[in-house]
């Protein structure tokens, strides 16, 4: 506990400070009780589904069987999307700290805001009812044109109902936290490397190869990684955007696609019963400690990065 | 000096002088590609989305082809990024556009009196209402908000006051950095294994969902709680030190005040953020078409769970709850819109006054 | 090969504000020109205008005309990255590429022309740049080491190098030697006493020693108050400022009654 400069205050006022001080210790070891608890919680109610059998398994021989598939289809749409929110995401972030004027930054920064404020389950209600048949004809034109590609291969989905439009709305919801991470780091870019990089006779373009993309890629690595971990814990989008039949197939444009783990539990824990929830929860552990991982991962960067090599 | 380190003996005369397009060349290639794509577009029957795409690709092209042609490599190289970032920029922007353009022309016409104050019990066959959802919602928020706020805002003071630089504190910070990233659904399960102990196996309840909502909410308000305890000038403190002031009357009285409209920003803000949580509703929540006020027991309905199940599970009538889905979806982001105005409107009004 | 700069009228602007007023000078070829003046009356901002640098800040603007060589800098058809191609610059405090290597450094502004740059030739352009700033000597047996791993002054000399590896014209100092130590201060003085032979150099600088010693030429700037835009007071052969300066101001200035 550290000392203050009132420390020779009555015993009363000791007393207070005593007790406000260990209030507040215990809320922060609340929080990490309760991370701990989450991991238990789950540990507890998921071991009796990891022994589960076929009957409460859909057919699955063991647990393994069963997550297997859904840790593809939960990665397959994560990637894809952070492929598609990677590239926008630093181009709105450059966008915002290197292009745009400053007025005209500060309303794209309140776009980003407003689309990261949009619920998961309206982008899901938009992505099943808008751009989920809007995308039947481009999916119709890659499996007519471009099915010799397994990507593309077919038969193309009628209802735009697939894990590319899945992927797609992903990329969406987390473009914006990406972006921001993004944007933050450029913006910090040191201005004297810049000013240098322009003196040499650096086009714009060449000043941020210069001197802001080297400055931010550690930075650009963990929102990325930050972004993949969103995407993969993502659930009502993909549940109400996916036709999901629980196969693993590289195909993104049919009618049969992958289920993530996510989406799996939303849809199925309704109608689940006894040791089928079990399992579902193990699921949720399996997608926790994925997701765990990925984000231990992207902290890591950052703090290294923030008390990082001599600038 | 030695001979290698005079430069070549004449710097030729270097021309400054070199042809540029006008500054007005991007504006006029995104006329010229918006006209031609429309005209190519129009002509094949295109759709809107169709036309935009050949002129965003159009305009790319154009500018570089036509930079590299009248300058030279390098700038076509510079207006090409340059191009792509804008492009970049409205493909980002586009959904939201069509999202809001989407819900709003959707939604609109559900929203009457009946809407918003009827529930759907005993409602077949024709549209009800989301009454009992928009209570579920408030109710359940406000109990993420109950737990979340003392919780969260209790370890931000003691981050920023008591913690400094200790262990403990540099754990607390991490794990809060790592608890953002918890999927919301395993926060569902989450609650749910925990009540499904508590109480017994398949419990569902209101108080549940708050619990879920809250573990994703916490570290929301920590963030935001630290920064601006952070920007609480040392002087403050310090002159209510000298005064005599116990540490923690100077942390209730001078440094809460001075940091409290930021804090107001960010639970608000963190409202609005787990206000449109579907998945944790879904696992412990449940749904019930009936009004439930009691948070501690049975099924409660909430806005963002109704629109799920309405339109995905629309039962005999799809074409009326697939309506209502959306009439839900337009309240749901009217609220959320809200709050964000909120917080940046109660960041201003409760701001510390200063003389300027 | 080194030209002179001819400005006249110059008005520079931030937005609306008018921050430097009615420069009218010529700065002679191969030869030093120290500008100096208390701070804020526009010396840097005058001295960015040269190279068009002023121009990163958003709402910077000129009236009137800078010519190098006879060449105006603010013609429309007149690209930026040429001006500072041919206009180089030193800043304030040492400012190496974080990420580079010292060969790297001072080839960094070369590549961005000369994507192939053949080794030798590469090789060749790093020795001279660095012998040009007296550094060859301390760092050829590291080249491969990051630039930051340098002391401030070493640094400094890199971002010399940097400079003059584009084989510019002209050379801009904005205070190379603030953020410098007494030993590296001496260092750079030197340098730039080598480097007149070959190149025009503007220096800004607080330090009226070091204005005495290394310049040529003097220029004295002044704002009229407090709120009012600079102006170039006057401008003639260093040792006549720091003797029997025209005007009474530049004499004040220099005997240290204010600034």
């Amino acid at each position: 506990m550290s000392t203050t400069p009132t420390e020779t205050g009555s015993p009363k006022r000791r007393l207070g400070d005593l007790v406000f001080a260990n209030l507040t210790r215990a809320a922060g070891l609340t929080i990490l009780v309760t991370l701990a608890g989450v991991a238990l919680f789950l540990t507890i109610q998921g071991i009796p589904g990891l022994t589960a059998g076929p009957a409460d398994l859909k057919g699955h021989a063991n647990f393994l069987g069963y997550v297997a598939p859904l840790v593809f289809g939960t990665l397959l749409a994560a990637v894809i999307a952070l492929l598609i929110a990677l590239p926008l995401a630093i181009g709105v972030a450059l966008s915002v700290s290197h292009y745009a004027p400053r007025s005209v930054s500060i309303v794209i920064g309140y776009l980003v805001d407003l689309l990261a404020a949009v619920p998961s389950v309206v982008y899901g209600l938009w992505g099943i009812g808008f751009l989920g048949p809007r995308l039947v004809p481009v999916y119709q034109w890659l499996a007519d044109h471009l099915g010799f590609i397994p990507f593309f291969s077919g038969p193309a989905s009628n209802t735009g109902r697939t894990i590319m439009t899945a992927s797609i709305v992903l990329a969406i919801m987390v473009l914006p936290i990406i972006t921001a991470i993004s944007r933050e780091i450029f913006v910090q870019t040191p201005r004297l490397n810049e000013e240098a990089a322009l003196a040499l006779g650096a086009t714009r373009w060449e000043m941020i190869r210069l001197a802001v993309l080297p400055y931010a890629r550690s930075g650009i690595v963990s929102a990325a990684m930050l972004g993949l971990g969103r995407a993969l814990g993502e659930t009502m989008a993909v549940a109400m955007v996916l036709s999901a039949s629980g196969i693993v197939t590289w195909d993104l444009i049919s009618n049969t696609n992958p289920s993530t783990i996510a989406a799996n539990i939303a849809l199925t824990f309704a109608d689940a019963t006894g040791v089928q929830r079990n399992a579902l929860i193990a699921s949720g552990l399996v997608l926790f400690v994925i997701t765990f991982a990925v984000n231990f991962g992207a902290r890591s960067v950052v703090a290294r990065y923030e008390t990082g090599s001599p600038r | 000096m030695t001979d290698l380190a005079t430069p070549p003996e004449t710097h030729a005369h270097v021309p400054l002088r070199h042809p540029r397009l006008p500054s007005y060349a991007p504006w006029l290639v995104v006329g010229l590609a918006a006209a031609a794509a429309a005209l190519v577009g129009l002509t094949l029957g295109w759709s809107l989305t169709g036309i935009v795409v050949l002129a965003m690709v159009l305009h790319v092209v154009g500018l570089t082809v036509w930079s590299r042609a009248v300058e030279n490599a390098r700038a076509a190289t510079d207006r090409l990024v340059t191009s792509l970032v804008w492009v970049a920029l409205t493909i980002a922007l586009v959904p939201l556009v069509s999202l809001v353009l989407k819900v709003v022309t959707e939604g609109a016409a559900e929203l009457n009196g009946r809407f918003l104050t009827w529930s759907m019990r005993n409602v077949v066959g024709e549209p009800g209402g989301i009454y009992h959802a928009i209570v579920g919602t408030l109710l359940i928020t406000l109990a993420a908000t109950v737990i979340s706020v003392p919780v969260g805002l209790l370890s931000a003071i003691y981050l920023v006051e008591y913690g400094g630089q200790s262990r403990l504190a540099g754990w607390i910070r991490f794990l809060v950095d790592v608890m953002t990233g918890i999927p919301s659904i395993v926060a569902g399960l989450f609650a749910y294994a925990l009540f499904s102990l508590i109480i017994g196996p398949g419990t569902q309840l209101g108080l549940g969902g708050g619990v879920a909502l809250s573990l994703l909410m916490i570290p929301i308000v920590v963030r935001s709680a630290e920064e601006m305890l952070k920007l609480v000038p040392a002087d403050l403190r310090e002159a209510s030190y000298a005064l005599g002031v116990p540490k923690w009357r100077t942390i209730v009285k001078v440094v809460l005040p001075t940091a409290m409209a930021g804090i107001i920003t960010g639970v608000t803000l963190a409202i609005a953020r787990v206000i449109g949580e579907t998945a944790p509703l879904l696992i412990i929540c449940g749904s019930t078409d009936s009004v439930n006020f009691n948070l501690f027991n049975g099924q409660m309905a909430s806005l963002p769970v109704f629109i799920y199940s309405s339109y995905t599970q629309p039962g005999t009538n799809p074409e009326i709850l697939k309506g209502m889905a959306w009439g839900a979806a337009l309240i749901l982001i009217i609220i959320v819109m809200a709050l964000n105005l909120i917080a940046r409107l109660a960041g201003k009004f409760f701001a510390p006054k200063r003389g300027r | 090969m080194a030209k002179s700069i001819d400005i006249s009228d110059l008005n520079i602007y931030y937005g609306d504000f008018l921050a430097v007023e009615g420069v009218t000078m010529t700065i002679p070829a191969r030869s030093v020109t120290a500008l100096i003046g208390p701070s804020g009356c526009g010396k840097s901002t005058f001295l960015r205008t040269l190279n068009r640098m002023h121009e990163v800040i958003p709402g910077a603007r000129v009236e009137g005309k800078v010519s190098v060589d006879g060449q105006s800098l603010y013609d429309a058809a007149v690209d930026p990255v040429e001006v500072r191609r041919m206009v180089g610059m030193v800043f304030q405090r040492p400012n190496p590429f974080p990420t580079m290597s010292i060969y790297e450094n001072v080839l960094a502004g070369l590549r961005l022309n000369n994507k192939r740059l053949s080794r030798s030739d590469a090789d060749a352009t790093v020795e001279r740049a660095l012998q040009g700033a007296n550094l060859w000597n301390e760092v050829k047996d590291r080249l491969n080491k990051p630039g930051m791993g340098l002391s401030g002054g070493q640094q400094q000399r890199l971002c010399i190098a940097r400079a003059i590896a584009v084989e510019p014209q002209v050379l801009l100092m904005d205070e190379p030697c603030s953020a410098l130590d007494p030993i590296s201060t001496s260092a750079i003085e030197d340098l730039i006493h080598e480097l007149k032979s070959d190149y025009t150099i503007v220096i800004v600088t607080h330090n009226m020693q070091q204005a005495a010693r290394v310049s040529e030429d003097t220029a004295f700037f002044n704002l009229a108050g407090a709120g009012k835009p600079g102006r170039l007071i006057e401008m003639n052969p260093t040792k006549k400022i720091f003797s029997v300066p025209d005007e009474e101001a530049t004499e004040a200035y220099i005997s240290g009654r204010f600034g």
